[in-house]
């Protein structure tokens, strides 16, 4: 799967992207940002508190226990500050 | 309509084209956002997106507004990349036969692309840079829009 990452969580985990093939028994992608933080520090950092977080699934927002696939593109990203 | 580019929009030239030739149209209502400097210590500003997504969910809103009001003409310009105090953000045009629906819609669209559409603000100041935290302002702003 494609990992995308923007603002202050590309900084903190160091990449803008990735490209990971998903662990077996990660099946939401709430298990999948449980699984990215025990990648390291900057990813523990990044992803500690979910709240924080927002999740798109091929490009659509979705919640933490919307389901993953292989071929999926997932980004997380903070909350929208555009306008 | 909708546009995400680098550069800057002419609001004239943008509301001519938009509306040239729909003799439809009774009210033209627009709303420019513009990178606010004041007393932040705001020296520039820069505007990540998610291209695709942004697209996709300026376009969807975009839809709703046309659902809900009757509109004749819409169009949404936001800009990314490194902007200065003063310049213009984002532009959101609406065309109706009557005023109220412009208006109405106008405001809906500024409210949910500011929660949805996925752009976020970097302010460089003289301390370093930071990244602009939502505003729960923002989100109680579009959550009047939100159908019971």
């Amino acid at each position: 799967m494609k990992l995308l990452y923007f603002a202050w969580l590309k900084t903190k985990i160091g990449k803008a992207e990735e490209t990971l093939d998903l662990p077996a028994g990660v099946a939401t992608a709430g298990a999948l940002v449980d699984y990215l933080k025990t990648r390291g520090p900057g990813f523990a950092e990044a992803l500690k508190d979910r709240r924080a977080l927002r999740v798109a699934v091929n490009r659509r927002s979705v919640g933490w226990d919307f389901a993953v696939k292989p071929s999926d593109e997932i980004a997380l990203f903070p909350p929208v500050t555009g306008g | 309509m909708i546009r995400v580019q680098i550069g800057d929009f002419d609001v004239g030239r943008e509301i001519e084209a938009l509306t040239k030739g729909k003799t439809s149209i009774g009210g033209v209502v627009s709303f420019i956002g513009n990178v606010r400097g004041g007393g932040d210590g705001v020296k520039s500003m820069t505007l990540e997106h998610y291209p695709g997504m942004t697209e996709q969910e300026l376009a969807a809103i975009e839809q709703e507004a046309n659902k809900r009001w009757k509109l004749e003409a819409s169009l949404i310009i936001h800009r990314y990349g490194k902007l200065l105090p003063g310049e213009r953000i984002v532009l959101v045009v609406t065309a109706s036969a009557h005023r109220a629906d412009a208006f109405a819609a106008n405001e809906f669209l500024v409210d949910y692309l500011k929660t949805k559409a996925p752009f976020w603000k970097l302010e460089e100041t003289a301390q370093g840079e930071r990244w602009v935290e939502a505003q729960t302002s923002d989100d109680n702003a579009a959550k009047r829009w939100v159908k019971s």
